[in-house]
C-alpha cells in the first residue's frame, strides 16, 4: 500500500511577502515548473534541427550513429535513472528530517553524476582520438592515421569494424547529387547486422557491398551529437553544482527544522537532467 | 518516523521510488533489445513511446505531478505542445521545398 | 495640509497624507538600491535603465535619419551605416522594448494591484535586474568592440561569416533573455499565488490580464531565442555548421528558428501596452469598462495564436508554398483579438466623460497610431502583398506604428499615469501637452511618409536610394528632429517635478485599482492593511476631494479586509 505520510510546513519561517508557508511553497513550485517549461523548449529547439536534418538526411543519421558505443549509452541511461532514484529519495528524506540519509542521497546523486560525466568524457576523448568531431574540425582518421585497426577497438567500433573514410573533402569534391544518387541503400543491413562495409569481413553481406561509403555531410551527425549531449553536459555540470549546494546546507543544519523546498527544486530539475537524456539516448545511439 | 497529518505535502514511499526505479531500468533493456530488431520505420516509433512512458514514470512519480496541483503539469504539458507545433511546422515546411531544392540533395524527402 | 479621511463610523483611516518615509528614502546608499528586494525600487532602477537604453537607440535613429537626408553618403560610410541600423534595432529591441513595460511598470504596480508586498520571488526579481545589467553591458561593449552590421534579425549565412562583433552582440542578447524570461516567470506565479481575498480571475485589473499574457510568451518564446542565439556562436566559433550551406546547414531553417521567437516577441511589445490602454480609457472616461471579458480573454487568445504565424517573416525566403498559404491564413486570425480590444475601447469612451489629461492624450494617440499599424499588418500577413512589400519601407512603417505608435506611445502614458504614484509628484500638464502633440505630429511625419516610399519601392536598409525618394526621406527626417525635441521637453517636465512638481496625492486621478489605495509614493511595504479586491472599474465608488487634490473613496472600509474586529 502505498505510504500516506505528508510532511508538515508549519512552524517554517516564511517571507515576509507569504501569508503562510504553503503559499511560499507552492510558488516556489509552480516558478520551477514553469523554468523547467522554458528548458524544454531550449533543448527543444536542438530537437527540431535533428527532426529537420534526419528528414532530409537520414543517410547521414545512419552512418553517423553507428560510431556511438551503444552499450556506453545505455550505461549512462543507467546511471542517470540510478541518480533520479538518490535524488527523488533525498527530497523524501528532506521531509522527513532525515538528514543522514540525506546526505548520503545528496553524495550519490553527485557520484552518479560524476559518473555520467566520466562517461561522458571518455566517449568525447574517442571521438577527438578520430577526428569524429563537428563540422567545421571534422577530420575523421585512424589514431594513427592509418587503417582502422582492431586494436582502437572498444572505445569507439563494434569488433570487426572496417572502415574507411572515402574522401576528407566531401563537402568541396563530392557533389550531394552524385553520393545520394549512389548510394545503395538496399545494401545497408539491417541495425542488427550494421550497415555493409561494417559487416564482418567475410560475411555475404560485405563482399556484395563493399566498403561503405561515408555520404556527404557526414559531419553534420557529429554537431548535432555534440550540441545536443554538449548542452546536456552543461547543465549535469550545473545540477552537480546545485547539489554541493544543497550538501553544504545540510552540513549547517538548514534542513533540520524541516525545510525541504530547495532539495525539491534542485530534484526536480536534476529529473528533468534525466528526462532529457532519455530522449537523447534514443535518438542519437538506437535509431 | 512518517507523520500523518491531514494538510502538507505528500512524501513518496521507498517502495514506490524503488518499483519505479525497477520499471525505468527494464525500460532501458526493452528499448536497446528494441532497438537492436529491424522494423523499419516502426523503429523510431517504438522507441519513442518506450521513452515517453519512462518519461511519464519520471514526472508522475519522482516529479511528484501525481499529487501535485494539477496546473503544474499544464504547464509541463503546455511547454511540449508548443515544441510540437515548431517541429510540426518546420518539418512541414521542410517537406514542401523539395521543388526548389537540388535534384537527389534530400533523399529522405524523396527529392 | 491634509488630514487623514475617515469612514463614517470611525474605521481605521486610508492613509492620503504624503508620507515623507517611502520606498525612495526607506534604505539610503547606493548598495540598498542595487541589492533591494522591494519590486517598486527594482521597477524604478529597470526604468532608468531602459529609457537610458531607449536614449541611446534613439541617437542611431537620428543617426540613420540623418545620413537619408540625401542619397549616397551624408554623413558617414556605408559600412557604418549598416552598423546604424543593426544597433538602432538591435538596442531599441532586446534593450528597451522587450523589457519595456513589464520591467518598469509591471514590476511597480504588478504586487500594488495585487494589494500585495512584493511579487512572489522577490530574489528572483533582483537577479532579472543583474542580469539585465550584465546583457546590456555585454551588448553595449560589442558596439565598442566593432558593432556589427546583419540587421538585428543576424541571419546566416552572413551573420556567420562577417567579421563583425556578431558573438558579442549575440551572447549579450542571450543573457537578456534570461531576464526576460525570469520576469516573466515570477509575474506567472506572482498573478496566480497572490491575489488577494475576493480577487477571482475576472476581478483582476485588465493590466494584470494583460501582463500576464505577456509573461506566457516571455517563458514559451524566449528559450528558442536562447537556443538559437547559442547556434548562431556555436557556429561562429566552433563551425558546427547548422546554418552553413558550406557545411551542410540550412540558412531558411535559422530563419524558421529566429521567428519563432521574435514573432511572439512583437507581441511581448504590444500586450502590455494594451494592457495600460485599458487602465487609460476607463480612468479617463469615468466609465466602467466595457467589455472586460472580451478584453481579458482576448489578452490571452493573441498570446497563443502569436506562436503560428512567425513564417509570415519569412514569405520570400525559400520557405515552402504550402507554409506560404498557412501562415498567411493564420497571421488574419490573430488581427482579430487586436481588433476586439480596439472596439471595447471605444466603447468603454461612448458616453463617457472624457477628461484629455496627458495619459489620456497618449491613449488617444494610442488608438489612431495602433490601429494604422494594425491595419498594414495585413497588407503585410496578406502572400501576395507582401511578394511586393517586404523589405520595403512600408514594413519599416508598419512596425514602427505598432512599436512605436502602440507600445512608445502606450508607455509614455503608462509613465505620465503612475507618476504621481511612483515619485509623489505631479508634473506640469501644461508641457505634458506640448511634448505629447510634438511627439505626435513629428511621428507621423517621420514613418507616414515611409508607407508612401515603401509602396513606390524604396528598399529598407538601404544607403544609397533613387533620387525621387529624397523628397520622402527628409520629410521623414525632419519629422524626426520634432520627435526629439517632444522627447527633450519630456525628459524636462518630468525630471523637474521630481524636485520641483506639486506633492500627489494617493489617487489624482480616481482609479478603482487597488494601487491608489496607499500613498504617494508607496512606503516600502505597500499598504498599512490588508486589501480586498473590489470591482477594478467602479469608477462611481471614488469621489474628488478638493482639500487633498484628488479622489477618495466613498466608503473605505470596501477594500480593506475585514478581520471580524470591532470597529
Amino acid at each position: 500500500m502505498s505510504d500516506h505520510a505528508r510532511a508538515s510546513s508549519d512552524g517554517l519561517a516564511v517571507d515576509h511577502h507569504f501569508e503562510n508557508a504553503d503559499q511560499q511553497y507552492q510558488s516556489a513550485k509552480l516558478g520551477m515548473w514553469i523554468f523547467l517549461a522554458t528548458e524544454i523548449l531550449f533543448f527543444g529547439g536542438l530537437f527540431v534541427a535533428y527532426a529537420v536534418y534526419r528528414a532530409n538526411h537520414p543517410e547521414v543519421f545512419v552512418f553517423g550513429h553507428q560510431f556511438l558505443d551503444k552499450n556506453l549509452g545505455a550505461l549512462n541511461t543507467v546511471i542517470l535513472i540510478c541518480s533520479s532514484l538518490t535524488a527523488a529519495w533525498a527530497v523524501r528524506a528532506a521531509q522527513l528530517r532525515q538528514i543522514g540519509m540525506l546526505k548520503l542521497m545528496i553524495l550519490l546523486t553527485m557520484l552518479f553524476a560524476f559518473g555520467f560525466m566520466g562517461v561522458k568524457a571518455v566517449e568525447y576523448n574517442g571521438k577527438w582520438k578520430h577526428g569524429l568531431l563537428w563540422a567545421g574540425q571534422y577530420d575523421p582518421h585512424a589514431e594513427d592515421h592509418g587503417e582502422i585497426s582492431h586494436d582502437v577497438v572498444g572505445e569507439e567500433f563494434p569488433e570487426d569494424a572496417h572502415v574507411e573514410v572515402v574522401s576528407e573533402e566531401t563537402v568541396v569534391e563530392a557533389s550531394p547529387a552524385q553520393l545520394a544518387a549512389d548510394a545503395d541503400r538496399s545494401a545497408i543491413a539491417p541495425a542488427a547486422e550494421g550497415p555493409a562495409g561494417l559487416a564482418a569481413p567475410g560475411s555475404a553481406a560485405a563482399e556484395e557491398a563493399g566498403v561503405e561509403i561515408e555520404p556527404a555531410n557526414a559531419q553534420t551527425f557529429f554537431s548535432i551529437y555534440f550540441l545536443m549531449t554538449g548542452l546536456h553536459g552543461i547543465h549535469v555540470l550545473g545540477g552537480i553544482g546545485a547539489f554541493v549546494w544543497l550538501l553544504l546546507c545540510a552540513r549547517r543544519g538548514y534542513f533540520d527544522s524541516g525545510h525541504f523546498t530547495r532539495v525539491d527544486m534542485v530534484a526536480l530539475y536534476w529529473h528533468l537532467v534525466d528526462l532529457i537524456w532519455i530522449y537523447l539516448f534514443l535518438l542519437l545511439y538506437l535509431i | 518516523m512518517s507523520e500523518h497529518e491531514s494538510s502538507g505535502v505528500h512524501v513518496a514511499s521507498v517502495k514506490l521510488l524503488l518499483i519505479v526505479w525497477v520499471a525505468l531500468i527494464f525500460g532501458t533493456w526493452l528499448t536497446v533489445s528494441a532497438s537492436n530488431i529491424d522494423l523499419g520505420f516502426l523503429n523510431i516509433w517504438v522507441g519513442l513511446a518506450i521513452a515517453s512512458a519512462k518519461a511519464l514514470l519520471v514526472g508522475l512519480y519522482y516529479m511528484h505531478l501525481r499529487w501535485d496541483k494539477p496546473f503544474n503539469s499544464f504547464v509541463f504539458l503546455g511547454a511540449f505542445f508548443f515544441l510540437f507545433l515548431f517541429i510540426g511546422f518546420a518539418m512541414m515546411d521542410t517537406a514542401h521545398y523539395q521543388p526548389d531544392l537540388i535534384p537527389g540533395y534530400s533523399p529522405g524527402m524523396g527529392g | 495640509m491634509a488630514e487623514a479621511i475617515s469612514a463614517p463610523g470611525g474605521d481605521a483611516p486610508v492613509d492620503h497624507t504624503l508620507s515623507d518615509d517611502n520606498y525612495l528614502t526607506h534604505g539610503k546608499g547606493i548598495l540598498s538600491w542595487l541589492f533591494t528586494l522591494d519590486h517598486k525600487r527594482i521597477g524604478v532602477m529597470y526604468l532608468v535603465a531602459i529609457l537610458s537604453s531607449f536614449f541611446l537607440g534613439g541617437v542611431f535613429a537620428m543617426f540613420i535619419r540623418t545620413e537619408l537626408w540625401t542619397p549616397g553618403q551624408t554623413i558617414m560610410t556605408a559600412d557604418t551605416y549598416n552598423k546604424m541600423f543593426t544597433l538602432h534595432g538591435a538596442v531599441m529591441i532586446f534593450l528597451f522594448i522587450i523589457p519595456g513595460i513589464p520591467a518598469t511598470l509591471g514590476n511597480f504596480v504588478l504586487p500594488l494591484m495585487l494589494g500585495a508586498k512584493d511579487v512572489a520571488l522577490p530574489r528572483l526579481n533582483l537577479a532579472s535586474f543583474w542580469l539585465w545589467l550584465t546583457g546590456a553591458t555585454v551588448a553595449v561593449a560589442s558596439i565598442v568592440i566593432g558593432a556589427v552590421d546583419t540587421g538585428w534579425t543576424f541571419y546566416t549565412p552572413y551573420s556567420t561569416s562577417t567579421t563583425t562583433a556578431v558573438t558579442a552582440m549575440t551572447l549579450g542578447a542571450f543573457i537578456l533573455g534570461f531576464s526576460s524570461i525570469f520576469t516573466g516567470l515570477n509575474f506567472i506565479v506572482t498573478i496566480h499565488k497572490m491575489r488577494p481575498e475576493g480577487m477571482t480571475w475576472f476581478r483582476m485589473p485588465l493590466f494584470l490580464w494583460g501582463i500576464y499574457s505577456t509573461a506566457i510568451i516571455q517563458v514559451l518564446a524566449t528559450p528558442v531565442l536562447g537556443i538559437t542565439l547559442l547556434l548562431l556562436v556555436a557556429e561562429r566559433t566552433l563551425g558546427v555548421g547548422i546554418f552553413d550551406p558550406a557545411l551542410g546547414g540550412d540558412p531558411v531553417l535559422y530563419q524558421h528558428f529566429f521567428w519563432f521567437y521574435s514573432h511572439p516577441a512583437v507581441y511581448i511589445m504590444i500586450l502590455p501596452a494594451m494592457a495600460i490602454m485599458s487602465e487609460l480609457i476607463s480612468v479617463f472616461s469615468g466609465k466602467h469598462i466595457f467589455g472586460y471579458k472580451f478584453i481579458a480573454w482576448s489578452s490571452i487568445a493573441i498570446a497563443l495564436l502569436s506562436f503560428l504565424v512567425w513564417g509570415h517573416h519569412m514569405f520570400t525566403s525559400g520557405q515552402s508554398g504550402l507554409m506560404n498559404m498557412i501562415f498567411s491564413a493564420l497571421t488574419f486570425s490573430v488581427a482579430i483579438p487586436s481588433a476586439v480590444k480596439v472596439f471595447n475601447w471605444l466603447a468603454t469612451m461612448y458616453k463617457g466623460s472624457i477628461r484629455l489629461a496627458a495619459p489620456m492624450l497618449y491613449a488617444l494617440s494610442f488608438l489612431f497610431l495602433f490601429a494604422i499599424g494594425g491595419l498594414t499588418g495585413l497588407f503585410l500577413g496578406s502572400l501576395s502583398t507582401d511578394i511586393h512589400l517586404h523589405d520595403t519601407y512600408f514594413v519599416v512603417a508598419h512596425f514602427h506604428y505598432v512599436m512605436f505608435g502602440g507600445t512608445v506611445i502606450a508607455f509614455l502614458g503608462g509613465i505620465h499615469y503612475w507618476w504621481p504614484k511612483m515619485f509623489g509628484r505631479m508634473y506640469s500638464e501644461r508641457w505634458a501637452q506640448v511634448s505629447a502633440f510634438l511627439i505626435f505630429v513629428g511621428f507621423n511625419l517621420t514613418f507616414f511618409t515611409q508607407f508612401v516610399m515603401g509602396s513606390h519601392g524604396m528598399p529598407r536598409r538601404y544607403y544609397n536610394y533613387l533620387e525621387r525618394f529624397t523628397a520622402y526621406h527628409q520629410a521623414s527626417t525632419v519629422g524626426s528632429f520634432v520627435l526629439a525635441l517632444g522627447f527633450f521637453i519630456m525628459a524636462g517636465y518630468l525630471l523637474h517635478s521630481l524636485v520641483g512638481g506639486e506633492k500627489a496625492p494617493a489617487n489624482p486621478w480616481g482609479g478603482a485599482t487597488l494601487e491608489w489605495e496607499t500613498t504617494s509614493p508607496p512606503a516600502y511595504y505597500n499598504f498599512k492593511h490588508e486589501m480586498q479586491a473590489g470591482d477594478p472599474y467602479d469608477l462611481d465608488a471614488l469621489q474628488w476631494d478638493p482639500q487633498i487634490k484628488g479622489y477618495v473613496r466613498k466608503d473605505p472600509r470596501s477594500v480593506l479586509l475585514s478581520t471580524g474586529e470591532a470597529s
